[in-house]
């Protein structure tokens, strides 16, 4: 049995051997936001904030988080009220089929609250682990970027 | 499964002279794949993340917990650069120094830099510390002289580093590509260049010959820069893969030999 926090939450969990934390986050806690496409780490649809560091969920096994802080996706709008990367994101049109949108939503969400004014290049530097195959990468940065440092 | 999660590199020790056999686990970035493709099942692990010496960066000694974020913003250009080509931001906040030494693959994008500089590989178990030179500890593709019960402590550098330095990779696209050929050359100012591919061999390759034939030459002309990229093509001995062709990676080789040089010498 392990104990964690995650979104501001204490937890515990029973992961089975050396389940990753994708898995546990889905299968035991329920929470399905974080996505699961590749589990090899290519993708980052399972992108999730583990002790301040974004990483990708399906690489990161269980057991190893016990006393760790996790956000996932679930986590980053405070209660009713969206995150200004999902305000830009739903208002940009920045999601088409929406598999990878948590895991974008997790990186940018990160990359701009650590106080970052990001250049378009910026952006995707940070989005280049996050894999959009609608593929509606364009629409994603213009949303962005109304964030960004290059903005009016 | 056993769990050990030490904090201190004593702990460590102690867990894995308790289990040798155990499974050690550190960013997971290569490791949790194995798992999760039910490649794996390991019975028992140490998962060696928090270990506070391991993530030692002092000098010329880089501990084997250093994550690749902390080399790409690290005072040694060419392993920034070679750090700054790995996966993406998820990744190498998660991967490691000392699980790129202890996976050893031949694609390793750190290795070809701890070659070049001729790096010693710093093994501890309880009781016992070794030192291996970076061509000891890598023994073959995916294969390592690490020993049951022993840790990967870090690399030791040179005292001195040669300040002209470059890395270069390719692969299909900028992030997340594991490298088709990858190169990383080091000059001092006097010549004396030494100079590491990767993806091209077993282990990476030094190319010994290129190395003595460019030293002597203290202002290379175009010819000798042709003649660098030819032995050092010639050197390489690459294979075709899912990746690559043999043939296409020894012309990559010459190529970026040769523009990693002409890079440092117009800097």
């Amino acid at each position: 049995m392990i104990w964690f926090v995650v979104n501001g939450a204490e937890r515990t969990a029973d992961p089975v051997g050396p389940e990753s934390l994708l898995t546990t986050l889905r299968d035991r806690l329920g929470l399905y936001g974080s996505k699961n496409a590749c589990e090899q780490g290519e993708c980052g649809s399972c992108s999730v904030i583990l002790d301040g560091e974004l990483v990708c969920s399906c690489l990161v096994m269980t057991v190893d988080t016990d006393g760790s802080d996790v956000v996932t996706v679930e986590g980053i709008a405070d209660g009713d009220t969206l995150h200004r990367v999902q305000q830009a994101m739903a208002q940009g049109g920045a999601v088409q089929c929406g598999f990878c949108t948590p895991g974008i939503v997790v990186a940018a969400s990160h990359l701009l609250d650590g106080g970052a004014v990001p250049t378009e290049e910026d952006l995707r530097e940070a989005l280049a682990g996050n894999i959009c195959r609608c593929t509606g990468y364009g629409a994603i940065v213009r949303a962005l970027g109304t964030l960004s440092g290059e903005a009016e | 499964m056993e769990t050990a999660r030490p904090t201190h590199l004593d702990g460590a020790l102690d867990a894995l002279d308790a289990d040798p056999d155990a499974t050690i686990l550190a960013g997971g970035t290569d490791l949790m794949v194995s798992v999760n493709y039910h490649a794996l099942r390991p019975a028992s692990v140490v998962g060696i993340r928090r270990v506070v010496e391991l993530q030692e960066w002092e000098g010329r000694f880089i501990g084997a917990g250093v994550t690749y974020t902390r080399m790409e913003r690290g005072p040694i250009p060419a392993l920034a650069q070679a750090a700054r080509t790995v996966g993406s931001p998820q990744i190498r906040n998660a991967g490691t120094l000392g699980g790129n030494l202890g996976t050893a693959s031949p694609a390793g994008d750190a290795l070809p830099v701890l070659a070049a500089l001729d790096a010693e590989i710093v093994l501890r178990s309880k009781g016992s510390e070794r030192t291996l030179r970076w061509d000891e500890f890598i023994t073959g593709p995916k294969r390592n002289a690490l020993q049951p019960g022993e840790l990967i402590l870090g690399a030791r550098l040179p005292e001195s580093i040669p300040p002209l330095q470059a890395f270069a990779k390719i692969g299909i696209r900028n992030a997340m590509v594991i490298a088709i050929t990858s190169c990383c050359l080091f000059r001092e100012e006097d010549g004396t260049t030494t100079i590491a591919l990767g993806s091209v061999g077993p282990i990476p390759i030094r190319a010994r010959r290129a190395e003595e034939m460019i030293s002597a030459e203290a202002n290379p002309s175009s010819a000798a820069l042709n003649e660098f990229a030819r032995l050092v093509a010639d050197e390489v001995s690459p294979i075709d893969d899912h990746r690559s062709t043999a043939a296409y990676r020894r012309h990559a080789s010459g190529v970026l030999a040769r523009r990693l040089l002409e890079r440092v010498l117009t800097r």
